[in-house]
């Protein structure tokens, strides 16, 4: 059934300065991180219909405006209005102090084919710094618009762009006297959104399959929990774990073949487990007769992190994924919870009550050190980016659940609202395999 | 709570105190109210008229309707002291009829991660289930389920919600 489409729009930018110490945060908005000016010109076009299927300077535009990086002029600033390099006059462009140029243009190659070219250039070198022509076609355009801005923002920046991954959630809805729960697979800017399952009963937990082709999640239809894995593209599922009691926490091995997953049995005593998704066979991992839950793989398969509450409070440990001792990981205050490695394996994100809020941290595997990133107090699900940059997560306005994303560093927040529902739980998914 | 807030409800605590020691004397006294505008008095001179030997009840554990929800504390999967009662009635109720079948509904409150509240809820139908099986349920008869903080009773986040949405609740299906 298709749903109200929620317009994620960023409605705030703000900035965060942040150690360790909460005490210290200090939120400053449009502040301390410089956007650079850059300049998308309106792309040419040739083909049989007036204008373009798809405004594509204006999408590569807003991509790089929500990284919060850059600051794109509007058109009525630009002084010339080139559609290749050989067009470019780049005095006009330094004059304004515009860092780089983005040209392109659409070309019709027959009824629903198009070519898609652009170049960028650095002005005051006077040179091209990446240039690429690509095929599409009406469906595809936005994909390629999006992936010429990830090559854009990764020859800018250094890092991989992310305007290409896309974003499930969870989204609540309230029908009669319960509610309708849905899960939302959406391009990252909000676009194409999909409603993946929906349920008058809860569902959570969603996770992406390193492939990005299939969601783990939970489902309590009947009343009873149960963890799905479902195709996105046939929207076939297969019920993988319905054990009595307690099924959560699923979420992927590095190279697909496994879930972690949480198991409850009869007495409800919560313990990380592997199931191979292939044999159907199940491993226990812990046995402690405390809450073990919340099982998240390390990117190189070693190890699975999770939340314990074995010494008191919920802290995070890991554990061998053979099996073997756990070893705590968190020491820092009372309630660390909801372990998720970054691919790039260096941090880890968690939700941290920071005296009495509950708010998102991160925490360099090497120096130890927790930042707290986000300013809430019912914050929660942190999620990476592919890129190890940026993660999103759940934060509370106005009664409903919305969305936000935080650079690594803190430096960069945006909130994306969410319209009528309420939306929890953001997993962004893997980089696409082109 | 927040602190902010609990400072803010200390602070109407104090105030309401300084209020009741009124240092400018009602205008108009009501003469029909003893003690009323008087702020020295109350436990003086009250009337003890009426006052007997009274009688002892019984306690009849199965009069009245039944609840079929139960609360919880904060950070508690403790049955509380005046909750036990009501499930000692589920337990009777299920040991004297082998057919029934009640599932448990464990719930948490909002805060902090939603897996973990999970486990929290599943702590709390399993504290209940242990009361019920050691009164003389079968195993058979119940089953667990916790929905962590995703069902709320109460949709507000302060404290008064989240005292309703740690709860239990007995779904009989049989």
């Amino acid at each position: 059934m298709p749903v109200k489409k929620l317009a994620l729009a960023m409605i705030a930018v703000s900035c965060l300065l942040a150690t360790a110490r909460a005490d210290v945060v200090i939120d400053i908005i449009n502040g301390e991180v410089r956007r650079t000016p850059v300049a998308v010109v309106p792309f040419g076009w040739r083909g049989a219909a007036a204008e373009m299927p798809l405004d594509v300077a204006e999408v590569i535009g807003a991509d790089l405006y929500r990284s919060g990086r850059f600051d794109p002029k509007p058109e009525s600033d630009m002084l010339q209005k080139p559609t290749s390099g050989e067009d470019i006059d780049f005095d006009d462009w330094t004059i304004l102090g515009i860092e780089a140029v983005v040209v392109g243009s659409v070309e019709q190659t027959g009824d629903n084919a198009y070519t898609v070219q652009f170049q960028l250039f650095d002005p005051y070198r006077q040179a091209q710094l990446v240039g690429y022509r690509m095929p599409a076609s009406r469906g595809t355009m936005r994909r390629v618009a999006h992936r010429a801005a990830d090559m854009i923002y990764e020859k800018l920046t250094g890092i991989k762009g992310v305007f290409s991954t896309q974003v499930a959630y969870v989204a609540a809805r309230k029908q009669g006297a319960g509610s309708l729960y849905q899960l939302v697979v959406a391009d990252y800017d909000g676009e194409n959104e999909h409603v993946i399952v929906e349920s008058t009963d809860p569902i959570m937990s969603p996770a992406w399959s390193p492939d990005s082709r299939r969601l783990a999640y939970v489902s309590f239809e009947g009343s009873r929990s149960s963890i799905y894995v479902q195709q996105l593209r046939t929207g076939n599922r297969l019920r993988v774990s319905s054990e009595p009691g307690i099924n959560g926490a699923p979420s992927f091995s590095p190279d697909g073949r496994k879930l972690v997953l949480t198991l409850g049995g009869v007495d409800g005593n919560l313990d990380i487990h592997t199931l191979d998704l292939t044999s159907r066979e199940k491993t226990r991992l812990t046995t402690h007769r405390a809450i073990d839950t919340e099982g998240s793989w390390s990117p190189d398969g070693r190890h699975i992190y999770f939340t314990s509450d074995r010494a008191g409070g919920p802290q995070i440990y890991r554990i061998s994924a053979e099996g073997g001792t756990p070893e705590r990981v968190t020491f820092e205050g009372s309630y660390n919870a909801r372990p998720r490695l970054s691919p790039d394996g260096d941090k880890l994100a968690l939700l941290h009550n920071d005296r009495g809020n509950f708010r998102i941290g991160i925490m360099d595997l090497e120096r130890k050190d927790l930042l707290i990133l986000s300013t809430g107090r019912q914050d929660e699900s942190p999620s990476f980016a592919p890129n190890s940059d940026i993660l999103i997560y759940a934060t509370r306005a106005g009664g409903n659940g919305v969305l936000e994303t935080v650079s690594a560093d803190g430096l960069i927040r945006q909130r994306r609202s969410s319209g009528q529902a309420d939306v929890r739980e953001p997993v962004w998914s893997p980089f696409p395999r082109y | 709570m927040s602190y902010l807030k609990l400072f803010a409800v200390l602070l109407g605590v104090v105030a309401l105190a300084a209020c009741s020691q009124p240092t400018i004397p009602d205008p108009e006294p009501s003469s029909s109210a003893p003690g009323a505008g008087d702020p020295a008095g109350g436990f003086g001179d009250y009337d003890e008229g009426g006052l007997g030997d009274g009688e002892p009840i019984d306690y009849d554990p199965s009069a009245g309707e039944l609840p079929s929800i139960i609360y919880f504390d904060f950070d508690s999967s403790e049955v509380r002291p005046g909750d036990t009662d009501i499930v000692t009635r589920h337990a009777m109720q299920l040991a004297n009829n082998p057919g029934a079948r009640v599932r448990l509904e464990g719930h948490a409150d909002e805060r902090g991660s939603r897996e973990y509240n999970i486990g929290l809820g599943e702590r709390r139908s399993q504290a209940v289930r242990r009361l019920l099986l050691i009164q003389g349920a079968g195993t058979a008869q119940i089953s667990t389920v916790s929905f962590g903080e995703e069902r709320p009773q109460s949709d507000g986040s302060d404290e008064a919600s989240y005292a309703l949405n740690r709860r239990v609740e007995f779904k009989y299906t049989n």
